[in-house]
């Protein structure tokens, strides 16, 4: 290979992990937020499409890809909420109601969303932080989309709300003990529907990132597993909104790997580089967990762990 | 034999608020939810043919909800039967390839093994990731499945090309004598045969053996089996195997009967509708016959509401989805006593404790 390919290669790689990122960014953070809380969501998959459909739907109808961003990420919260309050009912099990959430978020935006496979809507825009640079190939790479910095903002403020703030200690609590929270008299309840459906509002983003910067417009296979995925990109990241930036931003590069490699002309293997991020999230569930254990820094309420 | 009535009154109540609700949300865009209900009806079991066909899709849904509900019994939700169904079809479609077939019934029966095989393997390593690495099998199964489509499009955009195959990549075509046939007079092929004894008899077994009352004792109180010594490493293992072993059958169906080769129209979610189809029959094999039946009818309605009344191919995806929720809302409903708990609505409220009395007696 020449240096001019390493370079495009090493940029397909480190662009692509800021630009596929960011849906992982948001749907890990808002399913680390639900898990903090005590409650798995498997559904964050179907809140993913469907605010992605949303999303590309507000944008194309008023023209302003925010307003479209705002849509998606509230189309987001209801789904989610929808997750929280069916789980509270007695004898409700949480997968099963994720993955009926799931099929329901699919179906939902395939059905609205039919009619939005020919239009564009208008794109959020990119921030160039290639700029520094004089290879179009790295500046290309590196035009960011404008909900990355929001993303990592988010992640600090949740990383310090946990720790400092009343709202963010009761989740924990929520999540660590559902009996001493009732001790205390609040509503276990209560808390775990307010954080799936924060969690499902923010998992929103990511929909919105998907249909409107990249890859940018609406069709029925724009979300394949990112939303589950998430689920084991926050055993990873070890349930601290921080480790998921780092987590997001790995597993950006690894689907990147694939178009990156076909960029560069090497077509042998496409659908198989595709499947990195799937084997990471299986290695890293594999080096991660140990049989009969609880893996370091999960909620003790937590379903999925036990 | 006692008949659970709440077991089956429950889902049918969902499943009509279902298209009650399904019903409304035709409306708003425009389309009589009677006339939507009847063309429901009447491309599912209207007449011979839609009875063909939901058949036909009957087949692979029972076949694909087997595979989530024995390791279900087993305690397992094990939703990555896509996964197997596409490898079982992969490895169906790989055999002419690897060795000569005979070409009759025999060969046939290879394929379906080789089939078979490789959905056992595949689901019995989330269940393996599982017992001995204590990895969620939820997420391993489905992160599985991902892995299997990649698989699946590598090798058949790539090794088991048939060069012929110009737009749509595909393998060579199993020969016609190893193909799966039609029930005499009828567009509906063996395969479904192959579900229902699948079905009754993996129930049977459930039922009636001490393996199968063993697995259902690993599933119901893992502690209790630990107790009684139960193996149970190799009873979830087996209950994967079996389970996933039906989804790489499907898979193999699909191949031998419908698409004689293996192609992308083989990715068509029959192993995501399984896992509704066995939740709704609450994981029983043989309450899923039934369920199938009826979920393959929906699925064959679809193509008729697009076509007759111009709804989109995906109205059938939210169709279910909202049964799954409901379904899975009244839970909730059979575990309340609905008479006790109308009785005690209907009771008159005891008076209001006084305040101070609860702590009296209490040293202050």
């Amino acid at each position: 290979m020449t240096a001019d390919q390493w370079i495009a290669l090493a940029a397909g790689i480190g662009g692509g992990a800021l630009r596929v990122g960011v849906p992982f960014l948001f749907v890990s953070l808002g399913e680390c937020l639900t898990e903090k809380s005590g409650r798995i969501n498997l559904g964050l998959e179907g809140v993913l499409v469907l605010s992605a459909m949303a999303a590309f739907g507000g944008s194309y109808l008023t023209g302003s890809p925010w307003a479209g961003v705002l849509l998606g990420a509230c189309v987001g919260a209801l789904l989610a909420a929808l997750h929280g309050v069916l789980c509270s009912l007695d004898g409700v099990n949480d997968v099963a109601t994720g993955i009926a959430l799931m099929l329901l978020g699919t179906g939902l935006a395939f059905y609205f969303g039919k009619a939005l496979i020919q239009p564009q809507a208008v794109q959020l825009p990119s921030i160039p932080l290639g700029n520094w640079s004089d290879n179009p190939v790295v500046r290309s790479a590196l035009q960011v989309n404008a909900l990355l910095p929001v993303g990592i903002v988010l992640a600090v403020l949740m990383w310090w709300a946990f720790a400092h703030t009343r709202a963010g200690l009761l989740i924990r609590m929520a999540g660590d003990s559902a009996n001493a929270t009732r001790a205390l008299g609040y509503s276990v309840s209560g808390i775990r529907i307010a954080s799936t459906a924060a969690g499902g509002f923010i998992a929103g983003l990511g929909g919105a990132s998907l249909t409107l910067f990249y890859p940018g417009s609406w069709n029925e296979g724009i979300s394949s597993g990112q939303g589950l995925i998430a689920v084991a990109l926050v055993i990873f990241a070890r349930w601290s909104p921080l480790r998921c930036v780092g987590a997001a931003l790995l597993f950006g590069g690894a689907g990147a790997l694939g178009p990156a490699l076909q960029s560069i002309g090497v077509g042998w293997g496409y659908h198989l580089f595709n499947t990195v991020p799937y084997v990471l999230t299986l290695l890293i569930l594999v080096i991660t967990c140990r049989p009969g254990t609880v893996v370091v820094g999960s909620p003790g309420e937590l379903s999925s762990t036990r | 034999m006692r008949i659970p009535v709440k077991e089956i009154a429950l889902p049918v109540l969902a499943i009509t608020a279902a298209l009650g609700i399904f019903g409304i949300l035709v409306w708003f865009a425009g389309v009589s939810p009677v006339e939507v209900w009847a063309t429901l009806f009447k491309g599912a079991f209207g007449d011979w043919f839609s009875w063909q066909n939901t058949l036909q899709r009957a087949a692979p849904l029972m076949l694909t909800a087997l595979c989530v509900a024995l390791p279900a019994r087993a305690g397992l939700v094990i939703i990555g039967g896509e996964g197997a169904l596409v490898l079982g079809g992969l490895a169906c479609a790989a055999m002419p390839y690897v060795m000569p077939l005979p070409d009759n019934i025999v060969g046939t029966i290879m394929v379906c093994a080789a089939g078979a095989l490789a959905g056992a393997l595949w689901i019995m390593l989330a269940g393996w990731l599982r017992q001995f690495r204590g990895i969620n099998e939820t997420i391993s199964s489905l992160l599985l499945a991902y892995i299997a489509i990649g698989i699946f499009k590598h090798l058949v955009e790539g090794l088991l090309r048939d060069p012929a195959s110009l737009n749509k990549p595909s393998t060579l075509s199993l020969s016609e004598g190893i193909r799966i046939g039609g029930i005499a007079g009828s567009d509906v092929h063996w395969g479904l045969v192959l579900g229902v004894i699948a079905c009754l008899g993996l129930g049977l077994w459930l039922r009636a053996t001490a393996s199968g009352f063993s697995i259902r004792v690993v599933g119901g109180n893992p502690r209790t089996a630990q107790l009684v010594g139960l193996p149970a490493n190799r009873l979830i293992l087996a209950a994967c195997g079996l389970g996933g072993a039906c989804a790489g059958l499907a898979g193999a169906v699909e191949v031998a009967a419908v698409h004689t080769n293996a192609n992308a129209s083989l990715i068509a979610s029959y192993g995501y509708a399984g896992i509704l189809v066995s939740f709704i029959a609450r994981h029983s094999p043989v309450a899923v016959v039934p369920v199938a039946i009826l979920f393959g009818g929906f699925g064959a309605a679809g193509s008729l509401l697009q076509r007759r009344l111009g709804l989109p191919d995906a109205s059938v995806l939210v169709l279910q989805g909202i049964a799954f929720v409901l379904i899975l809302a009244s839970e909730a409903l059979r575990h309340t006593d609905i008479k006790a708990s109308l009785a005690k609505w209907a009771a008159p409220r005891p008076p209001a404790a006084v305040p101070g009395t609860m702590h009296k007696g209490l040293p202050s």
